[in-house]
């Protein structure tokens, strides 16, 4: 979809959540699902930071790293691949603390998605680097550069490029995802919605409501990561335009 | 001691069949999703204006989390008169979800269908149903079976939200032991490593399948 298009929706979601916060039936749910909003983001944004650390540390040590470490970073990457989001939280959540290790709710969160969308991430990380045309690196061996240099003056900025759109897709599963951590008792918005639907049965009005939240929130991400994209891609021979 | 063998052991029977709900929830979804997901992309291109409802449509579907769509299917049913027990919605919800990423996927094959072969089919005076059953589908599906595989493998990895509506999967199932024993760590754990296990013995499958696919269309 075009960029306007995504911007034509996410106006339409905007002023439909505005029109029915309006409404008397559904105006009384706004504030708790505001309040759920602000925590989903929350966690959205700090877990996506945590899964770019992750992703390009995970990445460079399945690439670059010795032995142990490139072990351990297949070992964490298969492990948070293979088993779903919604395990993982709960084990951290559930089993930590069996063995001492008590972390609060927010923090298992965090966490854990940040954990699980990170492996994903190191694939994105290193799928983009191992893109970058081998004259590249031979010219930056020509120079004399040495690999970490090469890595941040040549790869780096070039694999960024490619990067971007995998990684639009990733912050929008993450953003999803937190819907998983009403179920370890955080109030984001779909804890609120599962709250207030079990206390006043109006179902329609809230889950409305709160899919128009999601939507309007994967679509800021979507919109920003296309506008980065074209910003990023600005001077690059190999971005295409339009 | 932090791991009981002989209660992990005690508890593996009631997990496996557990399991066998969790990989019916799979099954039933994804054949939901591969078939509903096919009617989406071929009506796109066969039917006239639908092109833009259904990205809106689908786009719509894939920005909002699936456990907010498993509770709207399993709340919101009820209140039109119709019953779902929560296994049905859920697979349902799971289902049209996962429709919604298989649609994109048919479509970037039917993409890669050279425009020759839809004039030519034009130029036979083929009807638009045969030019998709005979000369369409059977070349767009093989080389985007791998990608049809992945989403297998996520949609079984998201059956766990299902505990949520309390079906009793493997994941629900788990919680309940939980609950009862205090004891996580052996139920949760076996439940990450049979996850682990499906995920890496389906990923050499669909490698090996790609491999397959790869040599058939090379000759």
């Amino acid at each position: 979809m075009g960029i306007r298009t995504l911007v034509a929706m996410l106006a339409v979601a905007l002023v439909v959540i505005g029109a029915l916060a309006t409404q008397e039936s559904y105006k009384v749910f706004m504030p708790g699902l505001l309040q759920g909003a602000v925590l989903t983001i929350e966690i959205a944004v700090l877990g996506s930071l945590l899964a770019i650390v992750m992703g390009v540390l995970a990445a460079l040590a399945r690439m670059y790293g010795p032995a142990p470490l490139r072990w351990l970073a297949t070992v964490y990457v298969e492990i948070f691949r293979g088993t779903s989001a919604l395990v993982q939280l709960f084990w951290l959540f559930f089993v930590l603390p069996q063995f001492g290790v008590m972390l609060d709710a927010f923090l298992v969160a965090v966490l854990a998605l940040g954990l699980n969308v990170g492996a994903y991430g190191s694939e994105v990380v290193r799928g983009a680097i191992q893109s970058v045309a081998r004259g590249q690196w031979e010219a930056s061996t020509a120079l004399n550069m040495s690999r970490p240099q090469m890595l941040r003056r040549i790869i780096l900025p070039q694999a960024f490029v490619a990067m971007i759109p995998p990684w639009g897709n990733l912050f929008i599963e993450l953003l999803k995802s937190t819907a998983l951590v009403s179920l370890i008792t955080l109030s984001d918005l779909a804890f609120k919605a599962q709250q207030m639907n079990q206390n006043t049965f109006k179902t329609i009005p809230i889950f409305t409501l709160v899919l128009l939240m999601y939507l309007a929130m994967s679509l800021v991400v979507t919109i920003g990561m296309r506008l980065l994209e074209r910003r990023a891609s600005l001077g690059l021979a190999r971005g295409k335009a339009a | 001691m932090i791991w009981d063998w002989a209660f992990a052991f005690e508890i593996l029977p009631v997990l496996a069949s557990a399991a066998i709900v969790s990989i019916e929830a799979t099954l039933i979804g994804f054949a939901l999703a591969a078939s509903l997901g096919l009617v989406l992309a071929v009506a796109r291109i066969a039917v006239p204006w639908t092109g833009w409802t259904i990205s809106v449509l689908v786009e719509l579907i894939r920005s909002t989390p699936l456990l907010i769509q498993i509770f709207f299917l399993y709340f919101v049913f009820p209140k039109f008169g119709v019953v779902l027990d929560a296994f049905t919605a859920g697979v349902l919800a799971i289902g049209i979800h996962y429709a919604a990423y298989c649609s994109e996927v048919y479509r970037a094959g039917f993409d890669n269908i050279h425009r020759g072969q839809w004039e030519a089919s034009v130029a036979l005076n083929l009807s638009a149903w045969t030019t998709f059953r005979d000369i369409i589908i059977p070349q767009a599906i093989p080389p985007i079976v791998p990608a049809l595989g992945n989403y297998l493998v996520a949609l079984f990895k998201e059956t766990p939200l299902l505990s949520a509506i309390a079906v009793l999967e493997l994941m629900q199932t788990a919680k309940i032991i939980g609950s009862e024993t205090f004891r996580y760590t052996e139920p949760m754990t076996l439940v990450g490593l049979f996850f682990l296990a499906m995920s890496l013995v389906s990923a050499a499958l669909i490698r090996s399948l790609e491999g397959l696919l790869n040599r058939r269309t090379m000759r």
